[in-house]
This record gives structure tokens, C-alpha cells and sequence, in this order.
């Protein structure tokens, strides 16, 4: 066995599974976290969480430019939803993923056609792009920008940008490879230990403000 | 991060509260905030908040001040909890000195960026949390610590001593009588429809609100009544300056005198952040889920007045008018479409302002920065370029407010930008144009 296929191996295969237990069981931790804080601390916060209000407020907020601020910001809008699709959407629906997937347990689903998986890396790494440049030139996002965001923006992009190239298989294959599934996997970690925890708190967040709006408030917060 | 000198403003509730700190006394205060008092909502709010900037325009500082990255909503919760997050609370007496200057003086809580959050991230919430800090730590600015101090030894937040209070309510009863023999300002009537309470500004120096609420009311056939006893006032800066004990009981002086006096609810008068306080953040600081008597916003009951015919009107205000929604009753209640009814009723020509409703832009007086008192003043009102443009746009004669602090900071920003424009209450116009009887 050549070194590279141990390394591969070993990335693919047990590292893999540690990733995915980090994340599963980082996840778990951080919303238990989160709501024996409530269940301490501010226990009242039950009494005001409303399903309807959290569903509108989240419907609101989900869907592109059913809130005023989505349609104040077109263009950030449209880049900030391909590229939080693309981030959730091409893990599960790339072929090559299915395919791996499907070597490895025999299960196999719906995948998204390779072209159009190139055409939505492409835009995801250019709204990568334009995060970076809005946090290098727009003041108000300079000032709050801190150097966590800038690793952060990092690790979201790196799978994107080492799958393209990889996928090009021109050069360096097998390293980009090895990159890509290891910054997959850094990503994965990261998501309950950084602020990606948004990606797990979000729902929390929005569905006590649309609930305080909503049932206490009787106003729109969309 | 401190200011430039030159912007340095002098105010001695900072300036000599930071001399009086101690090391001790801030880590013990940081420690019993973020360890005790605070949970869920600061951990989730800081540890979502992406820095996305999406919040920076929502504010009527950050766009009065030439777009001033410091003075988004995340630009001030940077320099503020973030920074403390960041030192894992280990920051000296100056840093709490500015801290408290930009919670109280540069945010007007109104929740107005929330509400644009994509996470629903409260910025408010946290910087209402640094004033409590604050607080704590005894920096607060003097004016307004000086109203949380009235509240405290008085019950009212402007030093009105008792006998103060009845005697300027028979004051206006008798006044008032002049124009309608029969009226009274019922003190203490036990079982009546209504309470009704007001701010302390109103007997301290605007009572002729007294005045035209007792001429509506009496006029209207209301079975009301006004407590002799504290609890009368509703308003409470105690709530804005971080003191929760104080405000707490504030609230609780104010629903049980209505308790006392066995009414069926309370109105209260044209005031927003005492609504707030009573609606809002007081009676769950005290552990009510809702309020213990049903209590309305004068908007509610102005309605209600109009819709029910109690109230008719003769003829319409002739003059142009627009109307300036403030946050604790829009945002924080909803009541902008009966607002609207009830200007509509009373007005013949009434021009939106853009953004309206829940969207409004802020007075920036709310939140208890106007209390912050003079040494505040330009920074605030040169904070507000922007509701300045958006009232001129309108091209009104009249601004009609329904809010105490609104009222107050609208007048400044009349003057200072000189816009040609009187700002109102509601009350105002509806003495003017209801139908009156014959005496």
C-alpha cells in the first residue's frame, strides 16, 4: 500500500467517523447547553415560545426576500442563500459523494448533475470572495470583524475551493483530494465549537424573537 | 478603545463613578452578571452574531454620524460585551466608563435592529445588560441616575412630593371646571372603570395633559379615577438604568394602587417607555406573565373612545400632520393601525412618513438617553439627522406623537434642524376638535 493510499485511508476512513461523532455529538452538547441555560437561568422563556410565532418568523426569514432586510440587500441576499445552500446541499447530493456513500453502505439517492454542481461551487467560492471583500472594504463590517471570521470564512471555503480542484484533475489530484475531505471534515468539527454554531442556534434565536413578537409584542419582525 | 479627547463629554455620575471604582468591585459585578443573571439569550446572542453588518443601517446613529462603524448596533456591542467576552471580564474602571456611555447615551434600546437581524440577534438586550453592569458598578449618568433616585425615595421619577401631586390635580380640576362646571379629577374612587396613570413629568410641568385627559375623560362619561397615593406614575427609568430592583418595585406600586382601588384596568397616558416598563419589562422582571389588572396605552383607549362614538368630533384638524411612531407602543405593542385610526378620525390631512410603523426610525430620546440631561443633548440630537430628513420630507405642519420621550427628543430635533413643524399629542388635537358641550 503506497503512502498515499494509507493517508487516504486514514482521512476517509477513521477520521471520517471521529469527524461526524464531533459533530453529532458536539451539536447535542450545545443545544442541551443551550437549553438547560434556559431551563436554569431563564425558565420563563418557555412561557412566551409560541410555534406559530416562530414558524413565521423563521418562514420569514428562510425564504429569500419575504423580509425587509433581504429586500434592502438584494444582491448580499442572493449570496448568502446560494452559498448557505450550496454549503448544506452539496455534502448529501454531490455524485461523487453519493457514490462513495453508496460503496460504503449500498444505499444510494438523488443527485445533483455534475455541471450544475460545478456551476454552484463556482458561485459558492465567488460569494466566499464577496464575504471576504465586504469584510476587507465595507467600514461597518471591518469594525466588528474580529480574526475568528476570516477562519471561519476559511473553513466554509476550503471544501469548495479543494473539491473544484480536485475535481479538475489536472494537477496535484490526490493532494487537493486529501485537502478537500480533510477541510470537509475540519468543518464538520468546527460547526458546534465556533460561531458555525449559528447553524444550530439560529432556529433558537429567530423563534424567540418571532415569539416575543409575535405573542407579546403583536408585531411583525420581518 | 477609548474616545478622542476631544469628544470626551463631562459628566460627573461617569467621571466621578469611575474614580470610586474598584478592580474588586467590577470583577465582582461582571462575575454576578454573566455568571448569575444572564443565560441563554447573551450566550446565543453573542455566540451567533456572524458579523455580518446587516444591522449597521437600521440605526439612526450609525446613519447620523456619516455612517460611523463604531455606532452600528454590533459596532456597540464590540466595544462593549464583546470586548468584556474578549478579557474574560477583566477590564479596568475606564473601560466601564465609556462602556456605560455608549449603552446609555448612544442606543436607544429601541429594538429597531433586531428586528432586522436574520438570527434575530438582540443588540438591545445586550446593551441593556451593560447598563446593568454598569449599574452595578455605580457609573451611570448623573440625570438619569438622578430620576432612578426619585423613583426610589419617591415612587415618581420627578421628585413629586405628595401633596404636590393632589394639589396640581385639584389645580387642574379647578381650571378645568371653568370650562366644564361639572367635571372632577375622581381621587381614590374605589371600583371604577378605569385607573389612570401618568408620568412624573406630567404634574411636574405638563399638566395641562392633566387637563385635557380629565376634559376628554369627563366629557366621554368615563367612570375613572386617579390615585392620591404612590403608584400613580407609571414611568420608570430605573428600568433604563439598570437598576431591576427599583424597577421592580415601581411596577409593583403601580398595579397594586390600581389593586387598591378595586378598578377594572388601568389606561395609561401617552408614554411609550412607561409602557414598556409596565407591559414589557417590569411586570416579568417581577415573575407576572401578564399584567395583574388589564392595562391599555392611551392609543388603545383613544380608539376605543372614538370607535364607540363616546367621543365625536366637530370638525376635522385642518392642518397637515404626520405621524411619529414610537418604538414601545409600535414595536413594542403593535398599536399602529389603531394609531392610525385615531389620527385619521381626528385629522383631515395626515402624510406617512418612510419608514413608518414597526420600521420607524427612533426618536433618539427613548430609551433613557434624553435623561441622560444636557451633557448628552447635542450628541443625541445631532445623532438624528436622519428622523430630521424624514420628517422634513413630509413637508407637515404637525408631528403627532403619542410619547413622552418621542414628545421631547421630536422638539429638540425641531429646533435644532429647524424644521417647520409643531410636534403634538394626541390629546392635543382631540381637545381641540371634539365636539364640546354647551355650558
Amino acid at each position: 500500500m503506497s503512502n498515499f493510499d494509507m493517508l487516504y485511508n486514514f482521512i476517509s476512513g477513521p477520521l471520517f467517523i471521529v469527524a461526524v461523532i464531533v459533530f453529532i455529538g458536539g451539536s447535542i452538547y450545545k443545544i442541551h447547553q443551550l437549553i438547560s441555560l434556559v431551563n436554569q437561568k431563564e425558565k420563563f422563556i418557555w412561557r412566551y415560545m409560541s410555534w406559530k410565532y416562530s414558524i413565521r418568523s423563521i418562514l420569514h426569514w428562510i425564504i429569500p426576500f419575504a423580509s425587509t432586510n433581504w429586500r434592502k440587500r438584494s444582491f448580499m441576499t442572493i449570496m448568502t442563500f446560494i452559498f448557505h445552500m450550496g454549503l448544506v446541499c452539496m455534502p448529501f447530493f454531490l455524485a461523487a459523494h453519493v457514490i462513495l456513500i453508496n460503496e460504503a453502505f449500498g444505499v444510494s439517492w438523488w443527485t445533483i448533475p455534475d455541471g450544475t454542481a460545478d456551476v454552484i461551487t463556482v458561485i459558492v467560492i465567488i460569494a466566499c470572495v464577496f464575504f471576504l471583500l465586504r469584510r476587507l472594504i465595507l467600514r461597518d463590517v471591518r469594525f466588528i470583524t474580529t480574526p475568528s471570521d476570516y477562519a471561519l470564512l476559511t473553513i466554509a471555503a476550503a471544501p469548495f475551493i479543494t473539491g473544484f480542484l480536485a475535481d479538475q484533475q489536472c494537477c496535484y489530484y490526490r493532494f487537493w483530494l486529501i485537502l478537500h475531505i480533510l477541510s470537509g471534515e475540519i468543518m464538520l468539527m468546527a460547526i458546534p465549537f465556533t460561531r458555525l454554531t449559528h447553524m444550530l442556534y439560529a432556529v433558537f434565536t429567530r423563534a424567540y424573537l418571532g415569539s416575543e413578537f409575535g405573542g407579546v409584542r403583536h408585531a411583525r419582525d420581518w | 478603545m477609548a474616545e478622542p479627547a476631544k469628544n470626551r463629554i463631562i459628566d460627573e455620575g461617569l467621571d466621578t463613578g469611575k474614580e470610586r471604582l474598584t478592580q474588586e468591585r467590577i470583577d465582582k459585578v461582571i462575575n454576578q452578571v454573566l455568571s448569575g443573571e444572564t443565560g441563554a439569550r447573551l450566550k446565543a446572542y453573542m455566540d451567533t452574531c456572524v458579523h455580518c453588518g446587516l444591522c449597521s443601517e437600521t440605526c439612526p446613529y450609525y446613519l447620523s454620524y456619516g455612517r460611523d462603524p463604531k455606532l452600528s448596533p454590533a459596532g456597540k456591542v464590540r466595544r462593549t460585551m464583546g470586548e468584556i467576552l474578549k478579557r474574560k471580564g477583566k477590564v479596568d474602571p475606564d473601560f466601564i466608563r465609556q462602556a456605560s456611555e455608549v449603552a446609555s447615551t448612544e442606543c436607544n434600546v429601541c429594538k429597531r435592529c433586531a428586528m432586522y437581524c436574520p438570527f434575530g440577534v438582540d443588540s438591545a438586550y445586550i446593551l441593556l445588560v451593560i447598563r446593568r453592569i454598569c449599574h452595578l458598578c455605580g457609573v451611570t449618568p448623573l440625570y438619569i441616575q438622578d430620576t432612578a433616585h426619585s423613583h426610589s425615595v419617591t415612587q415618581n421619577q420627578m421628585w413629586v412630593k405628595e401633596d404636590e401631586w393632589i394639589d396640581t390635580l385639584q389645580w387642574q380640576e379647578e381650571d378645568a371646571r371653568e370650562e366644564l362646571p361639572d367635571l372632577r379629577i375622581p381621587l381614590d374612587k374605589e371600583g371604577a372603570d378605569f385607573m389612570y396613570s401618568v408620568i412624573g413629568p406630567e404634574p411636574k410641568f405638563l399638566a395641562g395633559l392633566l387637563y385635557q385627559a380629565a376634559y376628554i375623560f369627563n366629557v366621554a362619561g368615563c367612570d375613572w379615577t386617579m390615585p392620591s397615593m404612590p403608584g400613580w406614575d407609571n414611568s420608570d427609568m430605573a428600568m433604563f438604568t439598570g437598576d431591576n430592583e427599583i424597577m421592580g418595585r415601581n411596577k409593583k406600586f403601580h398595579y397594586e394602587a390600581a389593586q387598591k382601588l378595586k378598578v377594572k384596568r388601568i389606561v395609561m397616558g401617552e408614554c411609550g417607555h412607561a409602557f414598556r416598563s409596565v407591559y414589557d419589562v417590569g411586570n416579568r422582571w417581577l415573575a407576572w406573565a401578564n399584567p395583574p389588572v388589564p392595562m391599555v396605552h392611551a392609543i388603545d383607549f383613544y380608539h376605543e373612545l372614538l370607535s364607540t362614538g363616546k367621543i365625536k368630533i366637530k370638525e376635522k384638524y385642518k392642518k397637515s400632520v404626520t405621524i411619529h411612531d414610537p418604538c414601545n407602543v409600535i414595536r413594542g405593542r403593535g398599536l399602529h393601525d389603531k394609531l392610525r385610526y385615531v389620527i385619521h378620525e381626528l385629522c383631515e390631512n395626515v402624510i406617512e412618513m418612510h419608514p413608518n410603523r414597526e420600521h420607524n426610525y427612533c426618536c433618539n430620546a427613548g430609551g433613557g438617553v434624553i435623561n441622560c440631561g444636557p451633557p448628552f443633548k447635542n450628541k443625541r440630537v445631532m445623532g438624528n439627522k436622519v428622523k430630521a430628513k424624514q420628517c422634513a420630507d413630509t413637508g407637515a405642519e404637525i408631528l403627532i406623537t403619542p410619547c413622552h420621550n418621542c414628545h421631547s427628543g421630536m422638539e429638540d430635533i425641531v429646533l435644532y434642524y429647524k424644521l417647520d413643524m409643531h410636534v403634538k399629542f394626541i390629546s392635543d388635537i382631540m381637545y381641540e376638535v371634539m365636539e364640546k358641550p354647551e355650558v
